[in-house]
Parts: C-alpha cells; sequence; structure tokens
C-alpha cells in the first residue's frame, strides 16, 4: 500500500491529520500535508481511506 | 435503486459520486452539470489561478481517468429546470425527461447582482469562466474597486494588490468579514490590507457605476465619493440556486429546506452550498457555503440515501486566504460569543476561541494551523447541549 499526496492540491484543512494521525501531518507555517509514512502497514488502511474522503482538496491517493 | 440523479456538477456533485461508489452502490449515476466543465475547485479561483496564473490541470478536481473509474454519466452542459416529485421526473431546459429512484440537489450558489444596467468592467466571481475573464481583464485595469466585505471580497483584494495593482474595497460593514467574525479579528485583518497597501472605504454604501463610453470608470458612494476603477468585482454575497425547484413542491426558503438527515422529501436530498438543513447538534438551522462542507455533506446525503436515517452534525471549517495569512475556522461564531485570545495577536500567529452559554464554540487559527487543530477536540466535546434556538446562520 502506497500513499500519494499532492502538496500543490492541498488546502491545509488538515482533516487527513485528525483521520490518520500517524500518517500524515501539516507544516507548522502554512499548514500544507506532509507524508510520515509513504507505506504505511496494511492495519491504517481504512483511516487512510478515511483521509482520503474527507480531504476536501481530492490531494490523497492510494495506490496497492 | 436502479437511478440516481445528482443535480450540479461540481464539489459537492463529484463527492457524491465518489461516495455512491464508495458505498458499493451499482446503479446508474447521472451527472446534470450547469456549466461546461469536469469538476473544478473553486477555493484556487480567488487565490492563485489569477495570482500565480494557474493552468487548469491545477484546479481540476478529479483525473479524468479517475473520474472515468467512477462510472457515471455526465450530461454537461445541461441545466435541470423542472422537478416532478410525483412522477419521480426531472426535466432539462433541452427538453430531456429523467426518471430516477434517488435525487442528491447540489446545485449551489450565485452571486448576487446590483439591480439596473452594469458597464463593462464590472465583474462577479464563482466560475472558472469568470476568473479566466478577470484574469485577462486585470491586465489592464490598474485600478480596482472591490464591492463587498467578505470573504470572496477580501481574497480578490489581497490578490489584486498582489499583482501591483491599485485596489480599494468598499464596503457598508464595519470591518472585513463582519458576518463570520467578532470585530478584533476583522479589525486585524483591515490593518493587514491597508499596511499591504489595500485601501479600504468602510460603513459606506456604493451608490452606482460611473462610466465613460459605456465601460466603468469609478464606483459612485452614497456619500457622493467617487472611486476610480476600470474594473470593479462585486462580491456582496449569494443566493442557493433554488429558482427552477420552486413549482416543485419541495420546501424552499434560504436554500432548500431539508431536515436532520439533509432530506427535502423521500428519495430527495440537497448538500453543499445550496442545502439548508437542521444541524441537530446545535439546534439550528445552518447552510454553509464552505468547501469542506460540501465534501463532507455529500458523504452524509449518499449514505441516508442509500438507508442510513443520520443526522448530519459536523463541526464547520472555512478557510481563507489573504496576503501572508492564513485563516483558519472551526465551528460558529454568533454575535453575542465572547472572545478568548490564545497566544499573542500582535505575534501575527495565535487562536481566537468564541464562548457562548459557558462553551467553546467556535476556533479560528490566524496562522496557526497546528494549534487550533488541537483546539477542534474542544469543539467536539462542548457541541452536545448547545441551543442556539431556531438561529438562522448562514457560514459563508
Ligand atoms: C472564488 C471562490 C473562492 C472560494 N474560496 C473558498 C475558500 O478559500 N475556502 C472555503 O472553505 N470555501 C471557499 N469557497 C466556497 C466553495 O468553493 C464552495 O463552498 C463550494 O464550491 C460549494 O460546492 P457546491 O458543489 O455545493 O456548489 P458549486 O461549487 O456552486 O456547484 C454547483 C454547480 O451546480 C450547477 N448548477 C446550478 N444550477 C443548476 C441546474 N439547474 N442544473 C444543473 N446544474 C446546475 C452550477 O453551475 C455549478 O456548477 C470559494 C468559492 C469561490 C467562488
Ligand atoms: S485533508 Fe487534504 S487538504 Fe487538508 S491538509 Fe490533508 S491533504 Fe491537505
Amino acid at each position: 500500500m502506497r500513499v500519494l499526496i499532492e502538496q500543490a492540491r492541498c488546502c491545509g484543512a488538515g482533516q487527513c491529520v485528525l483521520a490518520a494521525p500517524d500518517i500524515f501531518d501539516q507544516r507548522e507555517e502554512d499548514g500544507i500535508v506532509i507524508l510520515l509514512q509513504e507505506n504505511p502497514p496494511e492495519e491504517s488502511r481504512a483511516d487512510v481511506l478515511q483521509a482520503i474522503k474527507v480531504c476536501p482538496a481530492l490531494a490523497i491517493r492510494l495506490e496497492d | 435503486m436502479r437511478t440516481v440523479i445528482v443535480v450540479g456538477g461540481s464539489a459537492a456533485g463529484l463527492a457524491a459520486v465518489q461516495a455512491l461508489r464508495a458505498e458499493g452502490y451499482r446503479g446508474r449515476i447521472l451527472v446534470v452539470g450547469a456549466e461546461p466543465h469536469l469538476p473544478y475547485d473553486r477555493p484556487p479561483l480567488s487565490k492563485g489561478f489569477i495570482a500565480d496564473n494557474l493552468p487548469f490541470e491545477h484546479v481540476r478536481l478529479s483525473e479524468p481517468a479517475l473520474l472515468n473509474e467512477l462510472g457515471a454519466e455526465w450530461l454537461i452542459p445541461a441545466r435541470a429546470c423542472e422537478l416532478d416529485l410525483d412522477r419521480r421526473m426531472l426535466r432539462l431546459e433541452a427538453g430531456d425527461r429523467l426518471g430516477f429512484d434517488g435525487l442528491i440537489l447540489a446545485t449551489g450558489v450565485s452571486p448576487r447582482v446590483f439591480p439596473g444596467p452594469r458597464p463593462n468592467g464590472v465583474y462577479t466571481l464563482r466560475s472558472l469562466d469568470d476568473a479566466a475573464a478577470l484574469r485577462t481583464a486585470l491586465g489592464s485595469a490598474p485600478q480596482v474597486a472591490v464591492i463587498g466585505t467578505g470573504v470572496l471580497g477580501m481574497e480578490f483584494a489581497a490578490t489584486a494588490r498582489k499583482l501591483g495593482l491599485d485596489v480599494t474595497v468598499i464596503g457598508n460593514a464595519p470591518h472585513p468579514l463582519a458576518r463570520q467574525f467578532p470585530a478584533a479579528i476583522g479589525n486585524l485583518l483591515a490593518a493587514r490590507h491597508r499596511a499591504a497597501g489595500v485601501m479600504l472605504r468602510l460603513e459606506v454604501q456604493v451608490a452606482g457605476f460611473e462610466e465613460k463610453g459605456g465601460h466603468l470608470s469609478g464606483v459612485r458612494l452614497a456619500d457622493g465619493d467617487i472611486v476610480p476603477a476600470e474594473l470593479a468585482l462585486v462580491a456582496i454575497g449569494s443566493q442557493p440556486d433554488v429558482d427552477w425547484l420552486r413549482t416543485s413542491g419541495l420546501p424552499i426558503g434560504d436554500g432548500i429546506l431539508c431536515d436532520a438527515c439533509c432530506r427535502a422529501a423521500p428519495g430527495v436530498y440537497a448538500a453543499g452550498d445550496v442545502a439548508s438543513w437542521w444541524h441537530s447538534g446545535y439546534g439550528a438551522r445552518l447552510r454553509i457555503e464552505h468547501r469542506m462542507n460540501a465534501t463532507e455533506q455529500a458523504g452524509a446525503t449518499v449514505k441516508n440515501l442509500l438507508g442510513a436515517a443520520e443526522d448530519f452534525r459536523p463541526i464547520p471549517f472555512m478557510w481563507s486566504d489573504q496576503h501572508d495569512i492564513k485563516l483558519q475556522s472551526y465551528g460558529i461564531f454568533p454575535d453575542d460569543g465572547e472572545v478568548e485570545i490564545e497566544g499573542d495577536m500582535a505575534s501575527g500567529r495565535f487562536v481566537a476561541l468564541c464562548h457562548n452559554q459557558g462553551r467553546v464554540v467556535g476556533a479560528l487559527g490566524w496562522n496557526a494551523v497546528k494549534a487550533l487543530r488541537q483546539s477542534r477536540m474542544r469543539l467536539v466535546e462542548a457541541m452536545e447541549g448547545i441551543r442556539l434556538d431556531e438561529l438562522q446562520l448562514t457560514v459563508g
């Protein structure tokens, strides 16, 4: 499982961090998403899917 | 359920399609969208799309290939003009009649305009086409007037200033963002705009437009002053796109009036800017004109259409970028709320908490992304038991 983020699209809403705090963080200065784990463990799948669902900018994707 | 129609092919419409598939709905999906474009994102239109000349690909909400995988039929451009609830039939302007089992209404809002003639050079900003036209026109308009001190007007003012233009913002409110935030925040924002060279004319009414040879030359104020401008953006709020539904029998007011589950009639739901629904957490009717809500509410309506019957009770979220400021807020800021500042207002990084009835109901971050996120939990905990008594709030 590989997580992809598009920082250019991100609006810093932080919804991804609320959904999956182990996988996403935000830059302090502008809130843009930072990927903490590019290949998270399988147990995190539900959290990643939730983050994808709530991200208003559709800036997160998952590749298997 | 064999056919679901989504009216409005933008943020909420696309999120509804995605949610339908994510929830396992395999039937037919028709999207009726009035604009000629596949879904794109509006927030960049007042910001980077104009200031940094971003290409269309940057504002697209979904890659064409990913959109294809959803297997929805996109009827664009096509405008719905009549809804027959008894026959469960939607009529399009072009004459087609489409039957449905489920209907999701996500038609958004349109900018309010001044009555009377408007000379060339007077614009509104809602769509990609509006933004493209403005982007071109700004090239030959050294003096810009912005009418309206809401989020859109202030963002556009910052953008035009970034392009090096002379910018005057005109509004009848005492400070910017007066509808959403307390005076302390609005005044600080006004100071930041002034420091960046934006002129503000507050607490004045616009009386009309001055023109020369059919083109705008200035904005006339009620006190007789004229603000010289070759381009004016009218950003005085918007109205829900509901006119076509007035004969349908659906409850219509300030938006499509839905219950706590975002349901307007059996099998008919509304999401995004157009939806007014009963927020059972706040005990108030809300209509939210913010991007995050379009996604969240579309997801909630889809679940309920497919049988869940869950109240939609989000903590509203918005953001706005102006100059070097990133504003973000959670919750609501009622007029009689008390403001408490965490951090130092002068430092350019703080959180403002709004207390109402002894609880934290709103939190605003001023360049304080992480600190704000931490306040969010307090809002969730405090929501239980808040009663705002039939307050009609438009968060936008
Ligand atoms: C310039 C700009 C900047 C913004 N910036 C921010 C921001 O920084 N932060 C934030 O939180 N929010 C922001 N917003 C608000 C955010 O973009 C909206 O909340 C969001 O677009 C709402 O999505 P929606 O799908 O409900 O409505 P819309 O995006 O308005 O989409 C509705 C669609 O339905 C179509 N339609 C209407 N009537 C019909 C009909 N009868 N038949 C078929 N189609 C129809 C419309 O043409 C439109 O394409 C901004 C908005 C604008 C315009
Ligand atoms: S939820 Fe999306 S927009 Fe928000 S911070 Fe995460 S990636 Fe960015």
